[in-house]
C-alpha cells in the first residue's frame, strides 16, 4: 500500500469503532449492480524504483534538441532557485489560500505577483492567474462583452496565435459572442489599419497583440485609439517579457488599453510539453468587478498588522454561482509563485537584458538564415523575438530532416497561413549562442542544397 | 515585509544576468517603454530568504493535516514530481513534432487508457486544465450533441441545490440556464421534483456522486432514467471520485460524460491554488465532440489527434496540451498504485471518514445526515454549539489552526447551517485522526468555558484574524511604490 499508513490492527480497531465487520460493509449503500470488478486495462502497481526507471527511460528516449521554436512557448533560462523554492512542500502541497491566517505566505507571494504584473502592463489591477494565455484571452473577451452590456462583436486580428483564436472561439461560442477576424498586411506582418475601418456594426472590444504571432510589433497606439473612438474596449494580448522593452498596454494610445492578458510562461515555467503555464489578466480599476478568478488584497489583522486575504470574492463561482464572472476555481497558483520568484531574481535590469538578448539573437538568426540561397525574411515590420522566413520548398519535410539532426527548426506556418506559402517561424531566445545559430544555419543550408541536387 | 521593501537601487542577482546582447535595430521610439517596471532590486540570497520565509508561513499537506472537504488533500508523492521533472520532459517544446516525443506521448496515451477503464467511458481527452474547465468541456459537448441532432432548444442544465458553485457557473459560461433540484433530508435527490423539472428544454443534469452532502446517491439509476427519458444527458462531476475509485465506474451509473480532478483523486499537488487537470471521459455518442488535442495510436507509436480527426470537436481549451506536466504526475501516481492500489484508495478514504464520523459523534458533535454512511467525507453541523455559546463554525475553523490542523471546508454545502465538511483522505493515519477528534473536543469545551478564546482565534498563526471586510471595502490589490 504505497501511501496508506494503516496496520491490520488499526483497521480492526477502526472498524470496531464504526461498528462494521469489514471495509466492504462501508459500501453497502451503493447498489450491488454498480460494483465493478474488471479493471483489466490498468496495470498493477510498481515500486518507486521501477517507476523512476520507467519514466527516466522514456524521457531519455525523447532526448535533447537544439530548439528554435517559439510560437507561444519560449525556452528561457530559469534560475535554479525558482523551482527549488516553488517545490518546497509548503508551496507545492498547499490548497487555495481560503484560510487566510494559515496561508499568509502564499497570499503575500500572490500579492507581489499582482503588483509586478500590474506594473509591467501599466494597469492598476491584476488577478492571481488564469489557466494559460489562450484561455485568458477568452476570459478577457467575455469580461469586455459583460462590461459593455450590449454589443457582442469582438475584433481579433489574424496575426493572433491561431491556437489562441481557436480557443477563444471554443470558449465564447455558446454565449453568442461573434468573433470577427482582421487581416494583416502581407508586407509588414502587422494588422492592417484599413481592416479595422471595414468592420461593421457595434463592437464590444478589439484585441491588439504585442508582439503578434509573427513576432512583429503592431501599431497598438492607433488600434487602441480607433477602438476607443468606436466605443469599444481595447484588449492587449502581450508577451510579458517583451514589456521590458516595449510600451506597456496601459500607455497605448491616448487613454491606454483597458485590459491586458497574456501567457506567463516566459516567467519561470519550463516548456514541459505545453504546460502547466499560466495566464494573467490585468485591467483598469474600473473593470475589477468584471475580472474572473481569484484576487489577493492587502488588509490588516485583528491586531492592526498588515495581512493578506483573497478578496472581492462576490465575483466568483463559490459565492455568486450562476451569476459569477467565470466558472474558474482552481487556477495556476504555483506557476504564479514561480513567476514571482523568477521576476525577483531577474529584477528590472535582468529582465530588460534578457528581452534585449532574445531580440538580438533572433535578429542574428534571421540575418544568418536569410543569407542562405533561396531564403528571405518575409516581413518588414519591427520585431521582438520571432521572425518569419520564406523557404524555397515545403517546410514540413525540412523540419523533419532537421529533427533527425536533433534540431527543432521552427514552426511551419503553411497550414494556418497558406497565403504565406512555404513560411517558417523561428525564434532564438537568450539561451542560444552564436555557435547554436551557426549549427542550425549550416544544417539548413546543407539540407536545402542537398535536396536541390536530388 | 514585501520584496519591494527589500529593494536597493542598483542591486541585482548578478548570476542571472545573460551576456550583453548583440546588435539589433533599435526599437522605434513610439513603441518603446519609457519607465522601468516596479520590480525589486535584490541579491539572489535576499530573494531566496524572502520566499523561503514566506513558504514557512503557509499550511500545507507536507506540514499539516488538511481535512478540507471536497478537496481531497492527500499526500502528493515526491516521486511523481521527480519523474515529471526529468530534464527531457521539461525541455520538450509543445510544438515539436510527435516523433521527437514518443516517450512523453506514450505516458499520456496510457493515462487516457487508465482513465477510460476507471470511468468506464469510451474515450478520454486530457486537455482541460482544471475541474471547472472539464465541466465546461462536458456541457459544451452536451450542447454540441443536441445541436448536431437538430435539438437546439435544449439549453437547461439541472443541478442539485447542494452542488459546487462551479456547476451553475459552468451552465452560464456554456450559454445555458440553470435549474435547481432539491435534495431530501437524507441527502437524496427528490425524484418527484426532478420529474417535474425535466422536459424538452433539458440539456442535461450535473451531479457529483457521492454528492456534496457526503452521501452516495443510491437512486442514481432512477435519476439517470428520468433524465435520459426526457432526452437529456448526465454529467458526472468527478470532485468526489476518491470515494469510489476502482469500485464503481461512472458509466455504469448511467453517466454520459465525466470529468476527473487529477489534483484531487490522482494526488497531483494543489500548488496553493493550482495548477490542476480536469480530463473528460465520454460515452460513445459524445466522442466526436471531445476537446482537442488527444493522443492517438500511430502504428507502433503515437501522434496528436486534432480537428482533422475530430471535425465535430468543441475545439481547443488551451493553446497547447493542457497542463501536460500535471498529467505526467498523475500518470506516475497511477503506475505507483496500479489497479489494486487505486481500489484501496476508495477503501481507506471511506474507512477513515467513517471512523472519524463515529468518533466525532462519540465526542458529542452533531451529524448533518446521521442515518447515512459517510462516503469519503461527511458533514457535521455546529448549529447547536452556536446557539448555546455564540461560537460559529468559522470560529471553530480558526481555532483548529491553533491546534495545528487546517480547517475543514466551512459553510459548504450552503443548505446545512454552521457546517464543517470533513474529508480526511486515505493517506492519514489513525493517530492523526485521533488528534483531530481531540482538538475538536477541546474546542467544544473551550467554547463553553471561554467563548471569547475561540471567537478571537487564531492566536498562534503568523497573523491574527484577518479583516476581510476591510479588504473588500478598501481594495489594495497591488503595491505602487513607497
Amino acid at each position: 500500500m504505497p501511501f496508506i499508513p494503516h496496520t491490520d490492527a488499526e483497521v480492526r480497531a477502526m472498524l470496531a469503532a464504526i461498528g462494521a465487520a469489514s471495509i466492504e460493509e462501508l459500501f453497502d449503500e451503493i447498489p450491488r449492480e454498480l460494483h465493478a470488478e474488471n479493471f483489466a486495462a490498468i496495470p498493477e502497481g510498481v515500486p518507486e524504483m521501477a517507476l523512476m526507471r520507467l519514466m527516466s527511460e522514456r524521457a531519455r528516449a525523447d532526448g535533447h534538441y537544439l530548439n528554435f521554436i517559439g510560437a507561444g512557448a519560449y525556452e528561457h533560462h530559469i534560475p535554479a532557485a525558482v523551482w527549488q523554492i516553488a517545490t518546497r512542500g509548503e508551496f507545492y502541497s498547499a490548497y487555495t489560500p481560503y484560510q487566510a491566517e494559515a496561508s499568509q505566505g502564499t497570499l503575500q507571494v500572490l500579492y507581489e505577483f499582482q503588483s509586478m504584473m500590474a506594473s509591467l502592463t501599466g494597469l492598476e489591477v491584476c488577478n492571481a492567474s488564469l489557466y494559460d494565455g489562450a484561455s485568458a484571452l477568452a476570459e478577457a473577451v467575455l469580461a469586455a462583452v459583460r462590461a459593455q452590456g450590449g454589443a457582442r462583436r469582438v475584433l481579433v486580428p489574424r496575426s493572433v496565435h491561431p491556437f489562441y483564436r481557436d480557443c477563444v472561439r471554443a470558449i465564447v461560442r455558446n454565449q453568442g459572442v461573434e468573433i470577427v477576424e482582421l487581416e494583416y498586411s502581407r508586407e509588414t506582418g502587422a494588422t492592417a489599419l484599413e481592416a479595422l475601418s471595414s468592420a461593421k456594426g457595434a463592437i464590444a472590444a478589439v484585441v491588439a497583440p504585442q508582439p503578434n504571432f509573427f513576432g512583429v510589433l503592431e501599431p497598438v497606439d492607433e488600434i487602441t485609439d480607433w477602438t476607443h473612438a468606436h466605443g469599444a474596449l481595447a484588449i492587449g494580448l502581450v508577451n510579458p517579457l517583451a514589456l521590458a522593452l516595449v510600451k506597456p498596454p496601459g500607455e497605448w494610445g491616448g487613454a491606454g488599453a483597458d485590459i491586458a492578458v497574456g501567457e506567463g510562461q516566459p516567467f519561470g515555467a519550463p516548456l514541459s510539453g505545453g504546460g502547466p503555464y499560466f495566464g494573467f489578466m490585468c485591467a483598469r480599476q474600473a473593470l475589477v468587478r468584471q475580472m474572473p478568478g481569484r484576487i489577493v488584497g492587502r488588509t490588516v489583522d485583528a491586531a492592526g498588522s498588515p495581512a493578506f486575504t483573497l478578496t472581492l470574492q462576490a465575483r466568483e463561482q463559490h459565492i455568486r454561482r450562476a451569476k459569477a464572472t467565470s466558472n474558474i476555481c482552481t487556477n495556476q497558483g504555483l506557476m504564479a509563485i514561480a513567476a514571482t520568484i523568477h521576476l525577483a531574481l531577474l529584477g528590472p535590469s535582468g529582465l530588460e537584458r534578457t528581452a534585449a538578448c532574445c531580440r538580438a539573437n533572433t535578429a542574428a538568426l534571421a540575418r544568418r538564415l536569410a543569407a542562405i540561397p533561396g531564403l528571405r525574411r518575409r516581413f518588414s515590420g519591427a520585431a521582438f523575438h520571432e521572425a518569419v522566413l520564406s523557404l524555397p520548398r515545403a517546410v514540413a519535410p525540412v523540419l523533419e530532416a532537421l529533427g533527425r539532426e536533433r534540431i527543432l527548426g521552427g514552426f511551419d506556418l503553411s497550414r494556418h497561413y497558406p497565403e504565406l506559402g512555404h513560411a517558417l517561424l523561428v525564434c532564438a531566445t537568450e539561451t542560444k549562442t552564436g555557435d547554436d545559430i551557426a549549427r542550425f544555419a549550416a544544417a539548413l543550408e546543407r539540407l536545402l542544397a542537398g535536396e536541390k541536387s536530388c | 515585509m514585501l520584496i519591494f521593501e527589500r529593494s536597493v537601487p542598483g542591486r541585482a542577482s548578478g548570476a542571472q544576468l545573460p551576456p550583453a546582447p548583440g546588435d539589433a535595430a533599435p526599437l522605434p521610439e513610439r513603441l518603446r517603454r519609457q519607465r522601468a517596471p516596479l520590480l525589486p532590486e535584490v541579491s539572489e540570497m535576499d530573494a531566496v530568504r524572502h520566499y523561503t520565509r514566506l513558504s514557512q508561513m503557509t499550511f500545507s499537506i507536507d506540514t499539516h493535516f488538511y481535512p478540507l472537504g471536497s478537496c481531497t488533500m492527500k499526500y502528493t508523492p515526491r516521486a511523481a514530481n521527480a519523474a515529471a521533472m526529468a530534464p527531457e520532459f521539461l525541455a520538450r517544446h509543445p510544438l515539436a513534432h510527435a516523433e521527437t516525443g514518443q516517450g512523453f506521448l506514450g505516458c499520456l496515451f496510457e493515462l487516457q487508457e487508465i482513465l477510460k477503464d476507471l470511468t468506464g467511458m469510451a474515450a478520454v481527452s486530457l486537455s482541460p486544465m482544471a475541474g471547472a474547465q472539464g465541466e465546461f468541456a462536458g456541457v459544451a459537448m452536451i450542447r454540441a450533441y443536441h445541436r448536431a441532432r437538430g435539438d437546439a432548444a435544449r439549453t437547461e442544465i439541472i443541478v442539485p441545490d447542494a452542488a459546487h458553485g462551479t456547476n451553475p457557473a459552468t451552465a452560464t459560461m456554456s450559454g445555458c440556464s440553470m435549474r435547481e433540484v432539491r435534495t431530501d433530508r437524507d441527502g437524496r435527490i427528490d425524484l418527484e421534483a426532478l420529474r417535474a423539472l425535466v422536459g424538452a428544454r433539458t440539456a442535461g443534469l450535473m451531479l457529483t456522486n457521492p454528492s456534496t452532502l457526503g452521501v452516495f446517491e443510491s437512486g442514481i439509476k432512477e435519476v439517470a432514467r428520468i433524465v435520459h427519458d426526457a432526452g437529456g444527458l448526465l454529467y458526472y462531476d468527478g470532485a468526489n471520485l476518491n470515494a469510489i475509485i476502482g469500485r464503481v465506474k461512472p458509466r455504469d451509473m448511467g453517466f454520459d460524460v465525466v470529468h476527473l480532478n487529477l489534483h484531487k483523486t490522482f494526488a497531483t499537488p494543489h500548488g496553493g491554488g493550482g495548477p490542476g487537470a480536469g480530463p473528460v471521459g465520454v460515452a460513445p455518442r459524445l466522442a466526436p465532440f471531445l476537446p482537442i488535442p488527444l493522443v492517438a495510436r500511430a502504428g507502433e507509436g503515437y501522434r496528436w489527434a486534432d480537428e482533422r480527426d475530430l471535425p465535430q470537436t468543441i475545439g481547443r481549451l488551451s493553446a497547447f496540451m493542457g497542463n501536460a506536466g500535471v498529467l505526467l504526475r498523475a500518470y506516475a501516481y497511477a503506475r505507483l498504485l496500479g489497479r489494486s492500489g487505486l481500489r484501496r484508495v476508495a477503501d481507506y478514504a471511506t474507512l477513515n471518514a467513517n471512523y472519524l464520523m463515529a468518533e466525532l459523534l462519540r465526542a458529542g458533535l452533531e451529524l448533518a445526515y446521521p442515518r447515512r454512511r459517510a462516503s469519503h467525507e461527511f458533514i457535521i453541523t455546529l448549529k447547536k454549539l452556536r446557539d448555546e455559546t455564540g461560537v460559529s463554525a468559522l470560529d471553530v475553523a480558526k481555532r483548529l489552526l491553533d491546534k495545528g490542523v487546517h480547517a475543514p471546508t466551512v459553510y459548504f454545502p450552503l443548505l446545512v447551517p454552521e457546517c464543517l465538511l470533513i474529508e480526511p483522505t486515505e493517506t492519514e493515519s489513525k493517530q492523526t485522526l485521533d488528534h483531530f477528534v481531540g482538538a475538536l473536543r477541546e474546542i467544544a469545551a473551550e467554547a463553553r468555558a471561554d467563548p471569547q478564546l475561540v471567537k478571537s482565534a487564531p492566536h498562534s498563526t503568523p497573523v491574527r484574524r484577518v479583516d476581510e471586510v476591510r479588504a473588500a471595502r478598501e481594495p489594495d490589490l497591488a503595491w505602487r511604490g513607497a
